[in-house]
């Protein structure tokens, strides 16, 4: 069993505070990604779970006990670098078998360990090889055949995608998720890429500045944003985020346009407060041409400014109030520039920011 | 079409003439001391020049041995040990603390860092000699003239400036996350570095090695100031004995020569492997 807890996690390099005070438990085979853009203290904090950096202050247990003075190689991890990091002067076969060649185990044992990984990530053909013959796709999966031989109480993924192309990167996520399902093992990922962390993970644990946002099941984030920061980061083409005023009964944009404030919002908010109008473009779209209908719903003439047909749907440029606001059109249609178009604004999925502290008015 | 080969043709001639004459400008001195190794000290100063021996001999290597009743013998075996000792341990001392220095630079940080790297890169740009003075002062204040530690000592300080330069350069080619991958696998620091960072500089600790080694076995200013006996005079020192006050015995000199570039090139050869496997390094990496 290897759940994994943080507690008030701090790390310093030394007077400046890059991680502050982190609090986290990670479930026994759980999978959990830490996304936020670079230098939000993502890779700094699982690189204190694995050992290769001090932590300043607060405490890492893996499974029963804490282990912030238990160097690496006794924490029974394994870690996918972004690089890889296979060691060069050595075959396939001898990269799989290294950790388990440290740890003394006998030649038939590791021979046995090395096949399995191979079997399950489709090695077979390249154990003779050096790293230095395989393609990208191929070293990473060695970089996890390496991790897997092991029998690890975790494994943890740095960016192990960002070094591939888009389509292998894709591939891999893929390959990665089936991995987790047949090896079931606590696995802690991170990246700055909100897709990878949407489709891998078990919960998604959002950070920013050394902080941590928001935590929660990816549905959770997507659907439920405490702040207008997740709500950005969360989500492709990002949510729009629209200042507006509560006049009464109606959230009112800095032109005068107007929409009823949500229903399920309406007593989280006082007239005259200052917020931000949450939308994603899935739910501004024109009449005729949503995904789902809407209980609560309603809408707003607006002019498309330019549209991106991506075949299924189309993204329609438009604006509200002086800003660039993104609407789809699912079921498209050509549209011109210029175009003046009814949208159909679903105010059950629209969300309300406190302009002052970005918080949602759901939850404060 | 016709042309471009022609052309093509051309250039390829005329790189291999103008290496040709390079090498020639390179070789041709060395190539005279070993003939005149094995030639009659009249013929070396024959006008005009003989180039090729004309009864070849090993006579002055058997006289600078001891054989033969026209010369005194020079003591070589002597000389011979004090430049391996001195050249081989100054290059082991050497390349211990320039790889712990080099892998410090690449690997940790710490105060002064910068500071003390260029402080070590400016030590190289005093020469040796300028130091031969206050060196012998000190050496003979405490009893380090005609040592072989005083000069393994001097070798040790010329040599680990470059080495700890050149294996740093090494080192930080090596991603730091191989090491890092090493201990996540379940080795200590120094399991991390041994099985793995050291085998891959080391072609860079092999070149290092070589240039240090050259440098102590060629070296001739500091040790003339700083050895008397054979206690600890080395080869170099030793081509002097073959100057009198009114005559050189340039032949007995040339052959000595030889017996020093032998070992040197030997050296050469047995670690030009390494030197192309660090040439051949960066196919590897990723």
């Amino acid at each position: 069993m290897a759940e994994i807890t943080l507690n008030n996690v701090i790390k310093r390099y030394g007077k400046v505070e890059v991680v502050h005070g982190i609090d986290l438990d990670i479930a026994h085979n759980e999978f959990v990604v830490l996304v936020g853009p670079s230098g939000c203290g993502k890779s700094t904090t699982l690189r204190m779970i694995a050992g290769l950096e001090d932590i300043s202050d607060g405490t890492v247990s893996i499974g029963p006990g804490v282990v912030n003075d238990l160097p690496p190689r006794k924490r029974n991890i394994s870690m996918v670098f972004q690089n890889y990091a296979l060691y060069p002067h050595m075959s396939v076969r001898e990269n799989l078998g290294f950790g388990l060649k440290i740890a003394k185990q006998d030649e038939a044992t590791i021979t046995a360990r090395v096949n399995e990984a191979a079997d399950i990530l489709g090695l077979d053909e390249l154990l003779e090889r050096t790293p230095a013959e395989l393609s990208g796709g191929q070293r990473q999966r060695v970089a996890m055949g390496r991790a897997i031989v092991r029998h690890p109480e975790a494994f943890l993924f740095d960016e192990p995608l960002s070094n591939l192309d888009a389509k292998l990167r894709v591939q891999m996520r893929t390959e990665i998720k089936k991995l987790h399902q047949k090896v079931k093992t606590t696995v802690v990922y991170v990246t700055h890429d909100q897709v990878e962390a949407m489709t891998l993970a078990d919960r998604i644990v959002v950070m920013k500045d050394g902080h941590i946002e928001q935590v929660g099941t990816p549905m959770e984030v997507f659907n439920h944003p405490v702040n207008t920061f997740v709500a950005s980061f969360i989500g492709s083409p990002p949510m729009n985020l629209l200042p507006a005023t509560i006049r009464g009964t109606e959230v009112v944009f800095t032109d005068g346009k107007s929409l009823p404030v949500p229903t399920r919002l309406a007593d989280r908010v006082r007239d005259g407060q200052e917020v931000i109008f949450g939308l994603r473009p899935d739910d501004l779209t024109p009449v005729g041409h949503g995904i789902a209908e809407s209980g609560d719903s309603a809408r707003l003439t607006l002019d498309v400014v330019l549209s991106e047909p991506l075949g299924t749907e189309t993204i329609l440029y438009t604006s509200i109030a002086g800003l660039e606001a993104q609407g789809k059109m699912f079921g498209p249609r050509d549209v011109t520039p210029g175009e003046t178009l009814e949208f159909d604004i679903a105010m059950d999925r629209a969300h309300l920011f406190d302009a002052a502290t970005g918080n949602s008015v759901r939850s404060d | 079409m016709m042309n471009g080969k022609l052309r093509k043709q051309i250039g390829a001639i005329a790189t291999w003439v103008l290496t040709f004459i390079l090498m020639v400008i390179i070789c041709v001195p060395g190539l005279w001391v070993v003939l005149t190794a094995f030639r009659p000290n009249g013929e070396v100063l024959a006008k005009p020049p003989v180039w090729i021996p004309e009864n070849p001999s090993l006579n002055n290597f058997a006289k600078i041995f001891g054989f033969g009743a026209d010369q005194v013998a020079i003591p070589v075996p002597a000389y011979f040990a004090n430049s391996l000792i001195i050249a081989l341990t100054s290059t082991a001392i050497a390349l211990l603390i320039g790889m712990s220095g080099g892998y410090a630079f690449a690997r940790y940080r710490f105060r002064f860092k910068n500071g003390l790297f260029l402080g070590l890169m400016l030590s190289r740009t005093v020469p040796g000699i300028a130091l031969s003075l206050p060196i012998f002062m000190i050496w003979s204040r405490i009893g380090l003239i005609d040592a072989k530690l005083g000069l393994i000592i001097v070798y040790v300080a010329l040599n680990v400036p470059f080495t700890i330069w050149l294996i740093d350069g090494f080192f930080r080619q090596i991603p730091k996350e191989m090491s890092e991958a090493a201990q996540v696998d379940g080795c200590t620091r120094w399991q991390a570095f041994w099985k793995i960072e050291f085998p891959l500089a080391k072609s860079g600790i092999a070149s290092a090695g070589i240039f240090a080694f050259l440098t102590s076995w060629n070296e001739y200013a500091l040790a003339s100031n700083l050895t008397r006996s054979t206690d600890s005079k080395t080869l170099p020192v030793g081509l002097m004995d073959f100057t009198a006050q009114f005559t050189i015995d340039w032949a007995g000199m040339s052959a000595m020569a030889v017996i020093i570039i032998i070992p040197a090139l030997i050296l050469t050869f047995l670690v030009q492997k390494h030197l192309i496997a660090g040439l051949t390094f960066g196919g590897v990496k990723g």
